[in-house]
């Protein structure tokens, strides 16, 4: 199976987890050009991602954007634990857009070169799983991807575990080499190593210099659990205090002398190209610098943006449809409908697959789920200078900042050596600043070469970041199931529409005997891209509601029919029961209240909600939701929690209000007036509640989501028996909060 | 045309025309950039600083309006230190990306002066402001939690 480009990013890294044993061992040059690029005075790279100080500072370097999940802390953690640094003079920063700090799996040229060997030489921890991938994993190589939840689950536990350790070891060797003493008789502990014997201290600091000399080991001696001192704690994330206080710094701040400021326009209809600009209603406009007309834009380059702003609109620019503008979400649902009913392509079929079906009395239902903006509070945006030298500097924030940075390089057709890219703190992105989802870059490029020699910062307004986005993807599914005598089910079908390849997400973990899976593949004109828990997000929608129906055909409590299918999946079962006992399953309700629940696996990490509802008179009110989730360990916490929290409420403006819908061609949506979200008042008592397991750890930013529209409505069955099978919520004679 | 402005506490003359929105004001002129831009239609709330103390969305606030206004933005909340609510915001762990963060201190450190101890129907119908990261459940923890140590200190 060929992986995919987005598969592969946002997808299952697991192939990828056992290339990236082995990040603490660099050679040399590796080490000076890290040194070079990115050490202070007084700081020495020790391995890769590691930075020490002749005053004991740690820094540890984090090969991922920064866009509010926590990363700089828990991964900070997981390399601090493993070194035995101390906490309270520890710091940690995002990594140079370098190559020398890629995070992707090494590539084969790295693997082979820098260790002399061939492919037939691949060392052990490099084969199994990986061998027949290597190949495919190593285009990747320029990436320093943040998305499909991988950062404490990849780069954490193959990446900074290891260098920590590595560095820890390597420390230990300089101290046992000064006092010609055996290495054994060392131990460390808030950045000192300790002679057992004399007591005799050094400071990391000290050491480090002679500790880099050392070739880092790629298999280290890793903590036993027991010994674990930072990992698994709450500890306050650094990189709050400097967001209380207006001084965090995002890529929409980027100040620079003589910046001017672009404002665009992009072709209302997809596809569409510019035809017409009425100048001349602009010409004497104060500040304006330049009307930079693009195959599908028009951008205003003017001193100041809001000037900028006004001066786009103004030039009421004039666009063609490229023949889409009969397309209305009506049309592309009819297209779905059709598209079930014609061929299905086979995915996967267990057992009899859809030959289990009765002839008669299935059970069957066809939801569906519409686009969604990402709508992160931060509209895009980027920052460029292109020097009359041929060289571009580009301020940004993205969620690959060495991709980007190559990604710029393509649109000014010069080398990656000529750009430099300035990877910056996101307010939010939940996707939308992924690899392929790079307009604003794109266009922000094409922009600074047309006034060469003076930097301009493009913001897209509000009304462009919504309509120009990458979107969620509409998918309508048809399910099919038959029952046995006792109410459970014996056949599962589920066939659906893609506009790309067939989604692993479909597939159900419970114990059907027979089951089928296939899509029909619909393309439209509305660009799609990976949404916060990507393909999750509808077939967790889809799987559990209809599920949940399959429980009331036959009369089952939803809670009790779960368990009786997961009975081999004990960390299953394990959280469900978590869920179902905090939120008291059992305990009866009001009148009108009731509640749902709903599970959903994904990104290695199990997450259960319970939805409690009330339904009076057609408005609809979410009281309570309470959630267990397990992510094998969780690295921080609190960080976990909150993770959970914001995903809980991400997907419940999903449920109750996101819908992007397509009329002549275009979005109609604009801005949060029209495109609703959860604020302060319809924020329901949420409770998160983490259940251990030793599983492998699991990721914390996109797993929240899935269960939630799930879990409403199906509560909002169990108040009401009206069932919801599109969303959002809004659309239904219920009522919901806030309106 | 000269505009004379007052923003935390310094008074400041900026050749501008009266209609450009303040928040461009404070961010394009001034160089403050806590005060955050996020719809530019008044319907999220980042953009939320302080006039005459009262707390106010910029985005679409003609900056000639306010010329003989006290203005406080987030770098003028309190005096060097950090506010009670600040505070507040740290020990509950509110911040995700934080870029909503400025505007939400900015309403809420409003509210809480005009009603030190609201109930939470008060506070969710005063606070209208958007968090797409979702810190709504930490923020209302946080904010319960400056009101109880005012009702404590009888204050
Ligand atoms: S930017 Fe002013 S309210 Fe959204
Ligand atoms: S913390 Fe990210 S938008 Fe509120």
């Amino acid at each position: 199976m060929m992986i995919t480009r987005r598969k592969f990013l946002i997808g299952g890294a697991t192939a990828a987890g056992a290339l990236i044993v082995g990040y603490g061992v660099w050679p040399s040059r590796r080490i000076a050009r890290m040194n070079t690029l990115a050490a202070r005075p007084g700081e020495q790279f020790l391995a890769n991602w590691i930075k020490i100080a002749n005053d004991d500072t740690v820094t540890i370097v984090i090969p991922h954007c920064d866009m509010g999940t926590g990363t700089l802390t828990s991964l900070a953690q997981m390399a601090a634990d493993e070194l035995d640094a101390d906490w309270t003079k520890l710091h940690s920063e995002t990594a140079l857009a370098d190559p020398v700090f890629a995070n992707g799996p090494m590539a084969e040229g790295d693997v082979l070169d820098d260790r002399n060997m061939n492919a037939e030489s691949i060392p052990d921890f490099l084969r199994g799983a990986a061998a027949s991938t290597f190949r495919i994993i190593a285009e990747y190589m320029d990436l320093q991807t943040t998305g499909g939840s991988t950062a404490v689950r990849l780069t954490g536990v193959y990446g900074m575990c290891i260098a920590g350790a590595a560095v820890r070891e390597m420390l230990v060797r300089a101290a046992a080499e000064r006092m010609n003493a055996p290495a054994k008789d060392f131990r460390t502990e808030m950045s000192r190593v300790i002679h057992m014997p004399s007591g005799r201290t050094f400071r990391y600091g000290e050491l480090a210099a002679a500790a880099a000399l050392y070739t880092p080991s790629a298999h280290p001696q890793l903590k036993a659990e027991k010994d674990l001192a930072l990992i698994g704690r709450a500890i306050p994330r650094l990189e709050i205090p400097e967001r209380v206080n207006g001084t965090a710094h995002y890529g929409i701040d980027t100040t620079l002398p003589n910046m001017l400021y672009g404002a665009i326009q992009i072709s209302p209809v997809f596809g569409g190209k510019l035809v017409s600009v009425n100048e001349k209603g602009v010409a004497q406009n104060r500040g304006l610098k330049r009307v930079v007309k693009l195959d599908d834009a028009v951008v205003v380059v003017a001193d100041r943006f809001w000037r900028a702003r006004d001066a786009v609109a103004a030039l009421e620019p004039v666009f063609d449809n490229a023949g889409n503008g009969d397309i209305s979400s009506k049309t592309i649902y009819d297209r779905h409908i059709s598209a079930l009913n014609g061929k299905i392509k086979q995915d996967f079929v267990i057992g009899a697959g859809s030959g289990a079906l009765n002839k008669v009395g299935n059970i069957e239902a066809v939801y569906n789920v519409p686009n969604l903006a990402h709508a992160p509070m931060e509209p895009v945006n980027a920052t460029a200078l292109y020097k009359d030298d041929g060289t571009l500097e580009v301020w940004a924030g993205s969620q690959d900042g060495l991709g980007s940075r190559a990604f710029c390089a393509k649109v000014a057709s010069i080398n990656l050596d000529k750009v430099t890219f300035h990877l910056l703190p996101i307010g939010g992105a939940f996707g939308r600043r992924l690899p392929d989802l790079w307009n604003f870059l794109a266009y922000t490029v094409k922009t600074a070469m047309a006034v060469p020699g003076v930097p301009v910062k493009l913001i897209f307004t509000r009304e462009q970041d919504m309509q120009h986005d990458y979107y969620r993807p509409n998918v309508t599914c048809q399910m099919r199931a038959a029952l046995d005598s006792s109410g459970m089910p014996i056949a599962w079908v589920s066939d659906y529409t893609t506009d790309d390849e067939a989604n692993d997400e479909a597939h159900i973990l419970y114990g059907v005997p027979n089951q089928a899976y296939g899509t029909a593949k619909v393309a439209t004109h509305v660009p799609t891209g990976p949404w916060r828990s990507v393909e999750s997000s509808w077939h967790g929608f889809f799987i559990e509601s209809f599920l949940d129906e399959l429980a009331h055909h036959a009369n089952r409590d939803p809670l009790d029919y779960r368990r009786a299918l997961l009975k081999s999946h004990p960390r299953h079962l394990a959280t469900l029961d978590l869920a179902a006992e905090k939120a008291q399953w059992c305990t009866p309700l009001p009148r009108g209240h009731a509640r749902g629940i709903a599970m959903v696996e994904c990104f290695n990490t199990i997450v259960v909600h319970v939805a409690e509802v009330q339904v009076d008179n057609g408005t609809l009110q979410v009281h309570r939701i309470v959630s267990a989730a397990d992510c094998g360990k969780a690295v921080n916490p609190d960080g976990f929690r909150a993770q959970i929290e914001g995903g809980i409420i991400f997907g419940l403006s999903a449920a109750l209000y996101g819908e992007i819908t397509i009329a002549k061609g275009a979005v109609v949506q604009e801005n949060f007036a029209d495109y609703q979200v959860v604020r302060l008042a319809d924020c329901p008592e949420i409770e998160v509640y983490i259940h251990e397991s030793n599983s492998r750890l699991g990721g914390a930013g996109e797993p929240g989501p899935p269960p939630i529209a799930p879990a409403l409505t199906n509560a909002i069955f169990a108040a009401t028996g009206i069932r919801i099978r599109d969303l959002p919520i809004k659309n239904h004679a219920l009522g919901v909060p806030g309106k | 045309m000269a505009i004379r402005l007052t923003v935390n506490g310094i008074v400041r003359e900026i050749d501008i025309e009266p209609e450009a929105p303040l928040l461009w004001v404070i961010r394009d002129e001034l160089h403050l950039t806590g005060t955050k831009f996020g719809c530019g239609i008044s319907a999220c709330g980042a953009c939320t600083v302080h006039v005459n103390g009262k707390p106010t969305r910029s985005c679409t606030l003609p900056v000639g309006s306010v010329s003989n206004s006290e203005i406080t933005t987030i770098e003028g909340l309190g005096s060097g230190a950090l506010t009670e609510v600040q505070n507040a915001w740290i020990e509950h762990q509110v911040p995700q990306c934080g870029y909503c963060q400025s505007g939400m201190i900015m309403a809420v450190s409003g509210f809480l002066a005009e009603n030190p101890s609201p109930t939470d129907h008060e506070l969710t119908a005063a606070i209208t402001n958007i968090c797409r990261c979702g810190t709504y459940p930490r923020i209302r923890a946080a904010v319960r939690s400056v009101a109880a140590k005012k009702r404590r200190s009888g204050s």
